[in-house]
Order: C-alpha cells, then sequence, then structure tokens
C-alpha cells in the first residue's frame, strides 16, 4: 500500500479550455504533490486565471481530467463529479485566495465572523471555541485582537489579505489556490505577506498553486514554476532551475524582463 | 572508509540566448570528475571558465544538455540532472548543500530564522534549530545582537558569513562552495577556512571554488582545472 505520500494530491491531464473559437488553455498536464507549492507564471492573458477556474471546478473545462486525492484517500474527478460533492471537497478540503481581497471577504460581517463561518461552514457549532479559533487565527496573520469585532472595511488593503487567508486557513484546507495573492500591495506589505504564506504553508504542510506574474514571488514561494503561453504550457521545473537557466525563448524574455526575479 | 560521493560523466552545458539571436555558448564541453567523502576538490580556472555553472548543475540549478550527475543519495545513486523536480528537492534538504555568492532571502526574516530553516526542513524542533544555529553564528563570529535582524541590511562579509552559516548548518554530505570567501577580511578567511576543514575531515565530500590562493591550499585536497576534467 502506498503513502499518500507517494501519490499527487492533484492529477491534472490533457486540460483544455476553448472559450468558443478563443483559446483559454491546451492540453495542460502536471502532478502536484503533498506540500508541494506550483506557481503559474505567464503575462496577462496567458491563461493562468482560466486554468486556476478550471482546477477548483468553477469553470467547466472543454476537455480534460482533474482528479484530486481527499482525506480519506479515495482519488475523486473534480469536473465530473455532482455539485454537491465538488462543494463538499471545496469546503473541507480547499482554500481560494483571491487577488481583491473583496472577492474573497464578506464586507459586511466582522473580522472575527469572516474567520469563524468557515468553522460554522463544516460543522463548529460551539460559539466560545469559534471565537477562540478565529482569534487565534487573527494572531497568525498578525491581525491584533481588538480588531476581531471590526468590519474588514475598515482594514488596509495588506490587513484585508492577511484576513482572506485566514478566512481561508482555519478550516485547514489540504490544497490552497492563489490568485495574484501579492497583487495591489505595497512592496514593504508584500513581503510581510510573502514571508507569512511560506511560512505557514510550511507549517501546515499545505499545497498550494500560485498564479502570478511577479517572478520574485514564485522564487520565494513556490517549488516548482509551470510556464504558461498562449494557454499552454511552454516549460516547467524547479523555480530557481527555470528562473536562472530558462530554456524557452518567452521565458528568456520573461526573465530578462525583470529588474531583479 | 571514504566512499564515492558524486560522479559527474560527459556533462555538457550550452546557454543558448534565444534574445541574440540564438546565440549559443558552449560552457563546459565533456566534463568528467570524482568526488570521495572527506575529499575537498578546488576547482582551479580563470573566471568565466564555468566553474560556477558545474556548481550549480551539481545542484539542479541549471540543467546540462547531456551527461550524468550522480551523486550518492541516502546510499542510492542519483542522477541529479534527469531527476524529477521533487526528488532533487529531496536531494537538497538531506544531500546536497550549496553555498552561493550572494545570499538571497525575504527582507523580513530574522538571520537565525535564515540559518536555522534548513535544519527546520529536515523536521528538526524551533529549539534544536535555533540552538544549532546560534551555535554557527557564534562560530562565524556574528554578533548576537544581529541575529534577531534581517541579514538583508549587514555588510558584504557579514552577509557571507550568514550565507556560509546557513549552507553549512545542515550537515549535508555533499557541499558545494562559489568563491565562500571572496568579501571576507583575513580574520573571516581563517575562520571559514577553519570550519571547511573541520567539515571535510568529518567525511564530507566537498567541490568548490577558491581563487583565495591561501584558502585553496588549506582546504583543498585536491586540485583541478576544467579543462583537465574535460580532457
Amino acid at each position: 500500500m502506498m503513502s499518500d505520500a507517494d501519490r499527487p494530491l492533484l492529477g491534472v491531464r490533457g486540460l483544455t479550455h476553448d472559450y468558443g473559437g478563443r483559446l483559454g488553455c491546451l492540453d495542460i498536464g502536471f502532478d502536484l504533490w503533498p506540500g508541494e507549492v506550483l506557481g503559474v507564471v505567464g503575462e496577462s492573458g496567458s491563461g493562468k486565471t482560466t486554468l486556476l477556474s478550471c482546477l477548483s471546478g468553477r469553470l467547466v473545462p472543454t476537455a480534460g481530467v482533474v482528479e484530486f486525492l481527499t482525506r480519506d484517500g479515495t482519488v475523486v474527478d473534480v469536473l465530473r463529479m455532482s455539485e454537491t460533492a465538488r462543494r463538499r471537497v471545496a469546503r473541507t478540503d480547499w482554500g481560494m485566495v483571491h487577488q481583491n481581497p473583496r472577492d474573497g471577504l464578506r464586507m459586511n460581517v466582522t473580522a472575527g465572523a469572516n474567520v469563524g463561518e468557515r468553522l460554522m461552514a463544516v460543522g463548529a457549532r460551539h460559539y466560545g471555541q469559534i471565537r477562540a479559533a478565529a482569534l487565534e487565527w487573527l494572531g497568525h496573520v498578525e491581525i491584533a485582537s481588538d480588531r476581531v469585532d471590526d468590519l474588514p472595511r475598515t482594514f488596509s488593503g495588506g490587513m484585508q489579505q492577511r484576513l482572506q487567508i485566514a478566512r481561508n486557513l482555519v478550516t485547514r484546507p489540504r490544497l490552497v489556490f492563489m490568485d495574484e495573492p501579492t497583487g495591489g500591495l505595497d512592496v514593504s506589505v508584500q513581503a510581510r505577506l510573502l514571508d507569512l504564506l511560506r511560512s505557514l504553508v510550511a507549517e501546515l504542510g499545505l499545497s498550494a498553486i500560485v498564479v502570478t506574474h511577479d517572478l520574485a514571488v514564485t522564487r520565494l514561494l513556490t517549488h516548482r514554476l509551470l510556464v504558461l503561453r498562449r494557454g499552454e504550457v511552454v516549460e516547467s521545473g524547479l523555480t530557481d532551475q527555470v528562473l536562472d537557466d530558462p530554456q524557452h525563448p518567452y521565458t528568456q524574455l520573461l526573465v530578462s524582463s525583470v529588474l531583479h526575479p | 572508509m571514504s566512499v564515492e560521493a558524486i560522479r559527474i560523466e560527459d556533462l555538457r552545458k550550452t546557454f543558448t540566448l534565444h534574445g541574440q539571436g540564438g546565440l549559443e555558448l558552449p560552457v563546459l564541453r565533456g566534463v568528467s570528475l570524482s568526488v570521495r567523502s572527506g575529499e575537498c576538490l578546488a576547482l582551479a580556472d580563470p573566471s568565466g571558465s564555468g566553474k560556477s555553472t558545474l556548481l550549480r548543475c551539481v545542484y539542479g540549478n541549471y540543467r546540462p544538455q547531456a551527461g550524468r550527475i550522480l551523486v550518492n543519495h541516502r546510499g542510492a545513486t542519483v542522477d541529479i540532472v534527469s531527476a524529477e523536480p521533487r526528488r532533487v528537492l529531496e536531494i537538497r534538504r538531506r544531500t546536497v548543500g550549496y553555498v552561493s555568492q550572494f545570499l538571497r532571502v525575504i527582507p523580513r526574516v530574522p538571520t537565525l530564522d535564515v540559518v536555522a530553516e534548513p535544519l527546520r526542513a529536515l523536521g528538526a524542533t524551533r529549539e534544536e534549530a535555533a540552538a544549532r544555529a546560534a551555535s554557527i553564528l557564534d562560530r562565524l563570529a556574528i554578533p548576537q545582537r544581529l541575529w534577531s535582524l534581517s541579514p538583508v541590511t549587514f555588510s558584504g562579509g557579514e552577509q557571507q558569513r550568514v550565507n556560509i552559516a546557513r549552507g553549512l548548518v545542515a550537515r549535508h554530505p555533499i557541499l558545494l562552495l562559489d568563491e565562500p570567501t571572496a568579501s571576507l577580511d583575513a580574520a573571516g578567511r581563517a575562520r571559514v577556512a577553519d570550519l571547511i576543514v573541520e567539515v571535510r575531515r568529518r567525511g564530507t565530500a566537498i567541490v568548490g571554488t577558491f581563487h583565495d590562493r591561501e584558502v585553496r591550499d588549506e582546504v583543498s585536497t585536491r586540485v583541478v582545472t576544467l579543462h583537465e576534467a574535460a580532457a
């Protein structure tokens, strides 16, 4: 019997999405292993977000297979399972960090409730424990405990993004999708968020897929890279290898266009 | 008893610059060499002849066109050139350490954590990792008042010593050193050379570049040029 570390958490084969004549992504395949952080890079319009939407089952691709290894050791077909079953997996096993925290937070309920309601969605009912967990997670993402009852719209952009991360990680997901998690933040705030994400991912042993156009983010956060151009993977490999010794003309262009990758 | 730690066979590396009309720069033209545990092999060539390229290939950072790089990873022989990325990462965690010329870290992380990280990645507890990191920082004369600060603002020599501490703390059986003493003063060079000799005597297989002749003579057991190794 193989242990879970010997089986991919996510297996993707032949993933293709055609937006009626315009190609979103073409024949993408890879395995994501437990504890691995995969970066997906490419310029705007290269298909990064389409790929992320297809992987998380929010967009049904034209063709392809996405298999996910659930907590109980069974492999499910993400694209062909019932909507109810997919939602259950998404709620218990996945997290989704959006570029704009407003897409991932409920802006009209308190910070504490934003974290706590995710716990309630997976069955927690004890108010005291939910509040304690919310406070603990605000601490993990360096939000002062006296802000627990404030609305997220009173937070800075960086704090909102950290709150979104707490909301996602409180249920201990096994796979987190991140779409430009540091996009739109000041450089100093980015560094703090990157450091935080990196330590949380390592401590919790999370797997993650991080879509970004920022190569510096991939160097610090990801183990492996896929380089996407016009919906196709043109190069893949260890992150530092792809950045330091890019093989494909497009990757060479991307890397040489950055001041300090 | 010493064992063969690295065997490089007919390694070829050419850089193709697509941005410059596909210009081809052949750097390694069939390099072969072998390093045993307890040996320190110094690569002695002028700059630009591919010493760093070779070290980076062994670390899996550069992708050669042909040849094999066999390393002894926990008793098994693994070819770095054809190994899957996650296998290379596992080899870096446990077997092959690398000290690059420049330190690259997240700005906010304290020096002590930067140095302790390779031990944490091997499963050491926070306390144990911190204690060993402290001990090697101390050995390399990084003052304790700096340990809680990020090394980003340190001097070149301090950064280089932090980089060495990080590279040596996990006691990998294979160590790649790219000019580990380049920005150090005489006292710093002596400290680092002492440490390298100690690490080698413990049975580590080392490949390095040391442009400083004194350091090279002190730490190495064998000196080769890539020209000879490609013969």
